[in-house]
């Protein structure tokens, strides 16, 4: 059965499969698929940048989602917590959280290992590493877009859950969240498109995404425009294909609204 | 037919339930407690690994690294806000052919990450050095501190460009028509009526974008431009100190609520007039 899936997704690879864009253009060029050019590796990193970001969205979803309960509860002391996070990640570059969540985790890893008498290096995992940062950063931009999406759906909501007898975490599964994705999809959406941009940033501690393929191609061939504006084209791409599809899911989540 | 003879006197409230140690509190307390010790853990690493010397070494480095990251992002500013104006009015325009021009920059430059259009002016341009060179252009392209004033330029420019349109868009068409009816001439009433609203609706998101365009500048470092982010990099790989980092992390968290607060305080004194 996984062969038959494959075997599908290598059928439908848009890039370097049998109707792929580099099989069909790209033959005897520079971006021709196997040994003759670099289309491979490039669709290769392609399909590691739609990992990471898809990879990172539900886990920051949750982490904002978290965050933003905590920044709408009455209590002060949680509130506080939540702000120092936002605060922190939403004023850090993006590079700079990679290199401390890298690093940090290395050393961290490393002095626990150290405490249980195994003295070798650590080397973690690039993907793990890019995803926990841009985790982080997406969690606390997506916090701010939840708080605002909690602060437009009325108190009587929750009181009308709790007329019926609902319980708190009832009347927040079924009728605060339908309403809540839906406010909030439009920033999330905006959201989306960056963490599709920011995953570029993953490329300088050596994951082989989109921009460190075709920096290797403009290297070695020596077509460094060419291949840079191959690797702009394809976040370009990314990112039509990404907004046609958010709206139609904006579309589908509005479809109870009615025309107005 | 019965009627009610005696109301139910009056009674003291329920008494209300005191939680002493609510769920929220608890965990208010725990991630309180967490954030203090990490920041405990991050002192005792400074001062534990504080050494003079590398203080000597780096810390003028830092200053300088600060001050051109500080100069680049305001050089940018001020030139993508220069190269805005004319996006943002071709976007308004009815020119069809003008109008999709402005579009497509504005779209092109707001969904390419800014990493990938600086490697393309950086080492994309750096293909063409004979054109480039006959044009007299070279000495420009050859510089990383350039390329990276020109990429941040361009990319802020078509931010810029969107935040002044909508500004320009949001002031209601009444203005307009008010202006007109008073014989403002069409260039006056830009100046004099429909800017200064569009500015103050501005003004917020411009903040934004600036606090964007710092932490975004950071990527400079890559092409080798020793700004706050290069010069870290630098003194990491120096020295393998990951306090390198964090003296990074403090320096960029004071920039950037710096400037937060130095813009609410800016909004709340320019828009003093519309409080009620």
């Amino acid at each position: 059965m996984s062969g038959f899936f494959s075997a599908l997704f290598s059928a439908l690879d848009p890039l370097c499969g049998p109707v792929g864009l580099f099989s069909l253009f790209g033959s005897g060029s520079l971006v021709a698929c196997g040994e003759a050019g670099w289309g491979d590796e490039i669709a290769f990193g392609v399909k590691v940048t739609i990992t990471l970001a898809i990879a990172t969205l539900p886990v920051g979803l949750v982490i904002g989602f978290l965050i933003a309960l905590a920044a709408q509860s009455e209590d002060k002391l949680l509130k506080l917590a939540a702000g120092i996070y936002t605060t922190i990640f939403r004023g850090l570059p993006e590079l700079l959280t990679l290199f401390i969540v890298y690093y940090g985790m290395q050393i961290l890893i490393q002095a626990v290992l150290a405490s249980f008498g195994y003295e070798g290096r650590v080397e973690i995992n690039a993907f793990f590493a890019g995803m926990a940062a841009l985790a982080v950063v997406f969690s606390s931009y997506s916090s701010e877009v939840l708080l605002s999406a909690f602060r437009a759906i009325p108190r009587g909501q929750y009181e009308a859950g709790d007329a019926l007898g609902l319980h708190r975490s009832r009347t927040m599964l079924l009728v605060i969240l339908p309403q809540l994705i839906r406010i909030a999809l439009p920033g999330l959406t905006n959201l989306w498109l960056i963490l599709l941009k920011d995953t570029s940033y993953v490329s300088v501690i050596g994951l082989a995404d989109i921009l460190r393929q075709t920096g290797i191609a403009a290297r070695v061939s020596k077509e460094a425009f060419f291949f840079y504006s191959i690797a702009c084209l394809l976040y370009l791409i990314l990112a039509m294909i990404s907004s046609v599809g958010l709206g139609f899911v904006e579309r589908w989540a509005k479809r109870s609204e009615g025309h107005r | 037919m019965s009627y009610v003879k005696e109301l139910i006197p009056p009674r003291a409230p329920p008494a209300l339930a005191v939680r002493s140690l609510a769920p929220a509190r608890v965990a208010g307390i725990a991630v309180l407690l967490l954030w203090a010790a990490l920041a405990i853990a991050l002192a005792f690493m400074m001062i534990n690994g504080w050494d003079q010397d590398k203080f000597q070494r780096y810390g003028p480095r830092y200053l300088h690294g600060l001050w051109t990251t500080i100069s680049l992002v305001g050089l940018s500013v001020i030139l993508g806000a220069i190269l805005s104006a004319p996006i943002a009015f071709a976007r308004m325009a009815k020119n069809k052919v003008l109008n999709s021009i402005a579009y497509a920059y504005v779209y092109v430059f707001r969904s390419t990450p800014l990493l990938a259009q600086l490697f393309l002016i950086y080492y994309g341009l750096g293909s063409f050095r004979p054109q480039l060179e006959s044009v007299g252009l070279w000495w420009f392209f050859r510089e990383a501190w350039y390329c990276g004033l020109f990429s941040l330029t361009l990319n802020t420019a078509a931010y810029q460009a969107e935040i002044l349109r909508g500004a320009i868009e949001s002031v209601p068409r009444g203005q307009h028509e008010g202006a007109a009816a008073l014989g403002l001439s069409k260039r006056n009433a830009f100046r004099k009526v429909i800017l200064p609203q569009a500015l103050i609706v501005a003004l917020r998101p411009y903040g934004n974008e600036i606090v964007l365009l710092i932490k975004g500048s950071a990527v400079v470092a890559i092409v080798t431009v020793y700004d706050l982010m290069g010069e870290t990099r630098y003194a990491f790989s120096r020295t393998f100190d990951y306090q390198s980092y964090l003296w990074a992390a403090i320096f960029y968290l004071a920039i950037v609520e710096a400037l937060r607060h130095l813009w609410a305080f800016i909004e709340a004194r320019l828009t003093r007039h519309l409080k009620r």
